[in-house]
């Protein structure tokens, strides 16, 4: 035991004194949080619209003013025919049209029910979702505000919602998650690779395994400082993306710890069995940027939805533990979900970690070769 | 019974071999030298002696035990310096050593004794990190932390490659006062002048060991006269006295060159009216006594010959 805390506190000596990778290790999470905080923009600010109103009543008169006065849209143009809506997107001037069908009013009194059509530029997805629902809403308060004061109940208003160019849209914007598990698989799987294959690298391994230390325990002491680190790093994460970006965390708190740790088993298991391949320190960063991280980021639907990826690539997005991980954070985090929602998730990650951590001890020399 | 028992011990990668068939035996409390140059398998052989690999063929027990199945019990026993010292260069030396001893369940304290002569003397910068000492510090610090467990037998492989004349000397020292400890060491070394400061000495080249004595005794061996010759125009001697028809070897050695004759009588003279007939005037020669790598040289020859 004494040996092991030696062994520990060796690591801890490595860490603390190459004070830059420390820096970056603790920095680079905060950064990629602000950055992707505010590159993902939540908030609507005059966005340009255009509008085709082939009723011109006073009903189309009144929601159109209603956008217009929320400060979220700016009229750009009252367009005459639907062909020069495609050129305006093209240009990029409009980031919306709003169609409202002929006899809009009359329509709405007779029948009780009028369509309006909203088409988006999808081209960038977020804004496109944003100005559309925001259209909507507003469009939803005002058929309220009708409904109180007329007469005749019921009237409804329906907005008929298309997207161009990315007809599949998905939300892209739950990116905490997605960062915290980013950051746990870079600083887990990357770092314990790393920090193995430097002790091969400088031949201090040989003399490590011509000792009674166990390769396990050998293993374990390199891995458990940064387990620490990517620990405290979620914890950062998780709480500046609460204060600063008010983020919900409706979940369980406990329960979300212990699945850090689960993913955090897994993506060290996964750093170990890179580093019994990797001969260098280059070798093992290349293996985890290539091989681990990329696929996180792409696979695991944290930036790019799976669900409009070929089928091939949605059956390979099986396999990377961060897409489960992921489910189950944002199921914690923004739906506040329990265990009884999540066991399924929670089962195929522990065992990938069962698995990959059998694999990796498996794969764990006790010789040079 | 020997400290170090090895058996037709043969190493493979691959398609190459890196040491085949090798058969010694090391005795305790001796300092057994492998002299040989680069790639001649000595670390390979290093290695599986340290439980580091697991040979193709033949056997090896040190210690008494088999390195291949005992290698839990061998590694608690044994100290091992590789070729590069593989110190923590982020750590100070004090840090270092401790680390070392602590991974073997030492303490310093309990076996200072052991590396009181060595360690005494990069003491004074106990704090400095080990990246930052000379080359002769650094092997000193790695020398005490191979040792600070109190190993049965010590195996160095090329302690002293890359370190300065002075330390090289010092570090021998050290190694004689360690075996009067009582400590078994097995050594490598490229250079051929530390050979005469082992007990015993095998000489390896290509995986094989061309002979294996005492220094004196392998220095006996070589039967002919030899020769010391020095001129401005080594490159010319050396071409004319490959086609003398009694040379018997030739080869440059340092600023000079070694020859020996055929024939038991032949004296200086002869020799430098040779040279002064292919044209070169400022010759001296010398009749010295065969070295290490003189042998070294004809043994190598010997087994081109054979081959």
């Amino acid at each position: 035991m004494r040996t092991f805390a030696n062994f520990i506190l060796k690591e801890i000596y490595h860490i603390t004194r190459d004070w830059r990778s420390l820096l970056v290790l603790i920095c680079i999470p905060v950064i990629q949080l602000f950055l992707f905080g505010y590159a993902i923009r939540t908030e609507l600010n005059e966005a340009e619209i255009g509008i085709i109103d082939r009723s011109k009543d006073y009903i189309t008169q009144e929601i159109t003013n209603k956008l217009i006065s929320s400060g979220y849209f700016k009229l750009n143009a009252y367009v005459e025919n639907e062909k020069q809506i495609e050129h305006l997107f093209k240009n990029g001037t409009v980031k919306e049209v709003i169609i409202f069908e002929p006899h809009f009013a009359t329509k709405l009194e007779k029948e009780g029910k009028a369509s309006v059509m909203l088409i988006a530029d999808a081209s960038n997805p977020n804004i496109a979702t944003l100005v559309t629902s925001y259209t909507s809403s507003i469009i939803r308060t005002y058929q309220l505000e009708l409904n109180s004061k007329s007469i005749k109940a019921n009237t409804i208003i329906i907005p008929e919602v298309k997207m161009l160019f990315n007809p599949e849209l998905k939300s892209v914007f739950m990116f905490v998650p997605g960062l915290i598990a980013l950051i746990l698989m870079l600083v887990s799987a990357l770092m314990t690779s790393i920090t193995i294959t430097r002790e091969k690298e400088m031949g201090s391994m040989e003399v490590l395994l011509v000792s009674p230390l166990k390769p396990q325990m050998i293993v374990i002491g390199k891995v458990v400082p940064y387990v620490v680190i990517s620990f405290f790093n979620s914890m950062t994460v998780l709480a500046l993306s609460i204060l600063i970006f008010r983020i919900p965390f409706e979940g369980s708190f406990l329960l979300f710890t212990l699945e850090s740790i689960l993913f955090i088993i897994t993506a060290l298991s996964l750093g170990i069995l890179i580093s019994t391949i990797a001969n260098s320190q280059l070798v093992a960063m290349i293996m985890s940027l290539g091989g681990l991280l990329m696929p996180s980021v792409l696979l695991s639907g944290f930036i790019y939805p799976v669900e409009n990826m070929p089928l091939i690539l949605q059956w390979l997005s099986y396999l990377i533990p961060a897409k489960w991980f992921l489910i189950i954070l944002k199921g914690i985090m923004l739906k506040g979900l329990g265990i009884e929602h999540l066991w399924k998730e929670t089962l195929i990650l522990m065992g990938m970690a069962i698995f990959f951590l059998a694999v990796s001890t498996r794969k764990l020399k006790i010789r040079l070769e | 019974m020997p400290v170090v028992e090895v058996r037709g011990l043969t190493k493979k990668y691959g398609k190459k071999t890196a040491i085949s068939s090798l058969s010694f035996d090391v005795n305790e409390g001796e300092i057994f030298g492998f002299i040989g140059p680069d790639g001649a398998g000595k670390t390979t052989l290093f290695r599986i002696l340290t439980t580091l690999l697991l040979p193709n063929e033949g056997k090896a027990n040190v210690l008494g035990k088999d390195v291949v199945k005992d290698y839990k019990y061998l590694r608690k026993h044994l100290g091992y310096m590789p070729g590069r010292f593989s110190l923590y260069m982020d750590l100070t030396v004090e840090e270092n050593l401790k680390f070392f001893a602590s991974i073997f369940g030492a303490t310093i304290e309990e076996n200072y004794y052991l590396i009181k002569d060595i360690y005494s003397q990069i003491e004074p910068f106990k704090n400095r990190r080990a990246g930052n000492l000379s080359g002769g510090m650094k092997q000193k610090l790695a020398l005490s932390c191979a040792l600070i467990h109190k190993p049965l037998l010590l195996v160095l492989d090329e302690p002293t490659t890359g370190v300065d004349a002075v330390s090289r000397k010092e570090f021998w020292e050290m190694l004689k006062r360690l075996k009067e400890q009582g400590i078994t060491i097995i050594v490598s070394t490229p250079y051929m002048d530390e050979a005469v400061l082992c007990d015993k000495i095998a000489l390896i080249q290509n995986g094989s060991i061309l002979d294996i004595d005492t220094p004196n005794d392998i220095v006996s061996k070589f039967k002919n006269k030899l020769f010391s010759i020095k001129t401005y125009n080594k490159y010319l001697a050396i071409k004319s006295l490959e086609s003398y028809e009694y040379k018997n070897s030739v080869y440059p050695f340092g600023d000079s060159i070694h020859y020996s004759d055929k024939r038991d009588n032949t004296d200086n003279d002869v020799l430098i009216q040779f040279l002064q007939l292919c044209g070169i005037n400022d010759c001296e020669v010398n009749v010295i006594d065969a070295g290490i790598e003189d042998v070294f040289m004809f043994l190598m020859k010997e087994k081109r010959h054979e081959q």
